[in-house]
């Protein structure tokens, strides 16, 4: 049976046309990221904006792979994030002679096998039940970095920070190396993700979203590969963590990996698009940059006469009013919208 | 030995605090299959709206039916806007809708109220009792009778009234109750209702015990694992599990906490219901879900 | 169109004296028939006669009671569904379990997911033997899409598409990881004239071409009788009838069975 219509057929002709510009899309793309925004951008905007935005999409892709792929819904993103922050930071300590690639490796190894840990009964538990766990790993995790001072080495303050970023004993703390550090790290971990998504590893995540019995039955070993997600998904949320320590904030206390940024990062993957890359960054960048936009609005609008914590509750109203707007118009985020536009840019002129 | 039952029963009783809060949950959760993370800023929303109108001038009784008729609008503002539209997604779907339901009522709550604590007087003393040997707090006391008051009621709501009824009905098998005309949206208005007016009690006593705050809204974490370990889909199941984790808690804290530190509240909880998933997902009281190809 | 029995004909699929009760309730009754490798064997029967639950323990997703099932030499009582996928056993189902939000062609390559033999680690970073696995699993599902006509519906999501289409999409993940056996549950279900057609038409084909020995239940008794070389009837679990399409229907027991039935 022949499929007939013309439209459908250019259609499909013209979209596998516009999937070769990706591949000039992407060397435009890491030009602009290795080249032009470190060359242009302001110390500020690269400190403040995007290395935070960068890490957070980072975390947002960890989670993605979690929940947008495998669809395990998980809200220990914090906790995580903290593992990989805390072991980077005590192997610092520890064994300063480890080069700090390796150490961030590390680290994320150990946050894998907390995850995996963690993610263990996950084959035997579902959806809310599951969520649970994660809240249990989120607030054990909490009370672990707070209460045990060796983590943090004893300091009075309960945060950790590395003496000097070094790479090989070059000085990476500066604004650019900083940027270059956690800019590299992104695009190489933004790939391998690409290239597991794209393999059987990627298609028996989402066989396990869509239906996992289905996948069991057509032969996917839907536990090894849930404990799969739960590991790499945690291995990406640590060194998350560890840059947003080191990379972004200079030094981190348990508070800044606490029950709202995983809540943050949950967000970041519903408005950007669960189940999509790119929607990692977008929905980074919303998160990132609303409260910025926000703040603009309302400062030129009323003259500076806003109190700082009605601000604040304005912006969380609002976030609760764009997550709820976007479950019900389009669940698949805003990289969803996008790549619809774009379908309906590239059929447009066959509408008629 | 007085001790150990000290804070066994000083557990219980805190315990029936978690359960007021959890059966608002499991209310929602039967009548249309969703947790509420948004509980829990319902409950701080309710209770800072009574405070406030009580602090205004309005008197006791009709600052409490003001803040009952806000909930009910609520309630109906909620069916229609958020429920509604979400009607045939996963549950996982509303979930994350209460999720940001629940942010849009704090950040309204506190931007409209403001963060600062409240201090609320129910007329309740916080002094301690003896009953026999053992040291009870009264305030805990109350707060039991109350929960337990609050459970007649609902359990006189749910068998004798037509609405109770047609609540279960739908709980039971939602197609076949709106085949018969049941008006889905109204059961849910006034379950969600009637889930307000449950927090709004459960905030009431928790506001008079540590004050209006913010932190009230993170009862809800506690109300997971009450729920793991009760069931979801019973009010019974609440109030053990809600009692359980209370009495264990307290135990905890008391026997294990010296030995590590202390600050075992904070998660303790959660691994009892890590326990419970292992030997009893479903709960002691809820029903097990079956699936099918 | 009778198509001739391809192979030697010798049992591949053995049940024995099956028996499955749910709470009481006799589902299946001592059951046993044998099915020949190469040909397309059909189960009728009315509602409730315990087909589909047959087809779900040939699938290992239930345990029988009693007896066992012969699947190409091997005794197998107790068996997982991945297990069961491994021995070269695919299935169907009634409400086309497919991965609603992926695309027709990354379902079929789902049912590739078990014959990987690369490493995570080596797809994650993109290794020589990762992309050569990619591009022999994506030239198979190519050749499936082909078999089956579906190219045009390659990159749409399968939610998307119609229940027909939707149909041969399952049966296209089925047949990648070239089974010798293929379960389809009532695969005629909800289409209309044409649509039945050329499923059947498709299963014929597959059978004939690919060496696919099938087991299908169906309702539609035409066209059942007219695909199959041989059926087998059930009526409350027990077995009725077996033999070739015209000893069938001429089985007087099959006949009354079905006039006390309204389909």
């Amino acid at each position: 049976m022949a499929v007939s219509s013309v439209a459908t057929n250019t259609k499909a002709q013209l979209l596998s046309f516009s999937e070769r510009r990706p591949r000039w899309g992407i060397a435009l793309l890491l030009v602009t990221l290795l080249v032009i925004v470190p060359y242009f951008g302001s110390e500020y905007w690269l400190d403040a904006i995007i290395v935070p935005l960068l890490i957070l999409s980072l975390a947002g892709l960890g989670l993605n792979l979690l929940t947008g792929y495998t669809g395990q819904t998980s809200l220990g993103s914090g906790g995580f994030m903290a593992v990989g922050a805390f072991s980077t930071f005590l192997f610092g300590i520890h064994a300063p002679f480890i080069p700090l690639p390796l150490a961030l490796v590390g680290a994320g190894l150990i946050a894998a096998v907390v995850g995996l840990l963690f993610g263990l009964p996950s084959s035997r538990i579902k959806g809310f039940y599951l969520m649970v766990t994660s809240l249990a790993a989120q607030f054990f995790l909490e009370w672990v970095f707070l209460n045990f001072p060796w983590f943090y080495n004893y300091s009075s303050s309960g945060t950790v920070s590395l003496p000097h970023l070094a790479l090989f004993s070059l000085d990476i703390g500066s604004t650019a190396g900083r940027y270059y550090l956690t800019v590299t790290i992104v695009i190489v971990l933004t790939w391998v993700a690409k290239n597991l998504l794209q393999s059987h590893v990627g298609r028996s995540w989402m066989a396990i979203r869509d239906m996992d019995t289905a996948a069991a039955v057509i032969g996917i070993p839907v536990h090894r590969y849930k404990n799969l997600a739960f590991a790499i998904s945690s291995f990406y949320l640590g060194i998350a963590g560890a840059l947003w320590a080191f990379a972004y904030l200079g030094s981190a206390g348990i508070q800044s990996f606490g029950i709202n940024r995983s809540f943050q990062i949950l967000f970041i993957i519903i408005i950007g698009g669960m189940g999509s890359i790119e929607g990692n960054f977008i929905g980074a960048a919303f998160i990132s940059l609303l409260p910025l936009a926000l703040d603009y609005v309302v400062q030129s609008v009323f003259a500076g006469h806003v109190d700082a914590g009605l601000l604040q509750n304005v912006q969380k109203a609002i976030f609760g009013f764009l997550i709820i707007w976007f479950l019900i118009k389009e669940p698949d985020g805003i990289a969803r919208l996008i790549r619809n536009a774009k379908e309906r840019i590239a059929v447009w002129p066959l509408r008629f | 030995m007085s001790t150990f039952i000290e804070t066994f029963v000083g557990g219980l009783l805190a315990g029936t605090m978690y359960s007021l809060v959890a059966i608002g949950f499991v209310l929602i959760y039967k009548a249309s299959g969703v947790f509420n993370f948004a509980q829990g800023s319902i409950l701080l929303f309710a209770a800072l709206t009574f405070v406030t109108l009580k602090e205004a001038g309005i008197p006791f009784a009709a600052a409490l039916v003001m803040t009952i008729l806000i909930l009910i609008a609520g309630s109906v503002a909620i069916e229609r806007l958020i429920l509604r539209p979400l009607a045939n997604r996963s549950p996982m779907t509303l979930f994350m809708a209460t999720l940001g339901l629940s942010y849009i009522v704090e950040g309204g709550a506190q931007g409209l109220m403001g963060a600062q604590v409240h201090q609320l007087d129910l007329g309740i003393d916080d002094v301690p009792l003896f009953i026999g040997d053992v040291l009870i707090s009264q305030f805990d006391l109350v707060a039991a009778v109350t929960a337990v008051v609050l459970v007649g009621i609902l359990a006189l709501f749910f068998n004798k009234t037509r609405i109770g009824i047609s609540l279960r009905a739908i709980a039971d098998d939602t197609r076949a109750a709106l085949s018969i005309g049941i008006n889905q949206n109204r059961i849910l208005q006034i379950v969600w209702s009637v889930a307000g007016i449950v927090g709004l009690v459960a905030g009431m006593l928790w506001g008079a015990r540590q004050g209006v705050q913010f932190s009230l809204s993170l009862v809800v974490l506690k109300a997971l694992p009450v729920l793991i370990i009760g069931g979801f889909t019973s009010i019974g199941g609440a109030i053990a599990g809600g009692l359980i984790v209370g009495a264990a808690e307290n135990l905890a804290e008391t026997y294990i906490g010296p030995l590590i530190g202390g600050g075992t509240t904070s998660w303790f909880a959660y691994f009892l219901a890590l326990v419970f998933l292992y030997i009893r997902p479903a709960g002691l009281f809820g029903e097990r879900v079956i699936e099918r190809v | 169109m009778n198509a001739p029995i391809t192979g030697g004909g010798e049992p591949l699929l053995d049940v024995r004296n099956i028996s499955l009760s749910f709470k009481g309730v006799s589902a299946i009754a001592d059951l046993s028939f044998s099915v020949r490798r190469g040909e397309i064997c059909a189960l009728i029967g009315p509602n409730g006669a315990g087909k589909s639950s047959l087809l779900n323990i040939l699938n290992g997703v239930y345990l029988p009671d009693a007896g066992e099932v012969v699947f190409d030499g091997e005794h197998f009582r107790h068996i997982k569904p991945i297990q069961v996928a491994r021995r070269g056993i695919a299935r169907t189902f009634q409400n086309n379990a497919l991965f609603k939000k992926m695309t027709v062609k990354e379902n079929i390559l789902t049912g590739l997911a078990r014959h990987s033999a690369v490493t995570f680690v080596e797809q994650a970073l993109r290794l020589p033997r990762a992309r050569r696995e990619e591009a022999a699993f994506s030239d198979r599902a190519e050749s499936i899409l082909e078999f089956l006509e579906l190219q045009a519906y390659r990159d749409l999501a399968v939610g998307t598409l119609a229940y027909g289409i939707q149909k041969r999409v399952e049966l296209g993940r089925a047949l990648v990881s070239a089974p010798q056996l293929l379960l389809l549950d009532e695969p005629l279900a909800g289409m209309n004239a044409e649509e039945k057609e050329e499923i059947s038409d498709f299963v014929v084909d597959l059978n004939r071409h690919l060496d696919v020995t099938v087991v299908l239940i169906e309702h539609d008794i035409g066209i059942v009788m007219n695909m199959s070389h041989h059926v087998v009837v059930l009526d409350y679990g027990r077995k009725i009838g077996d033999g070739t399409p015209a000893e069938i229907q001429a089985n007087p027991e099959v006949i009354s069975a079905y006039l006390g039935t309204v389909h």
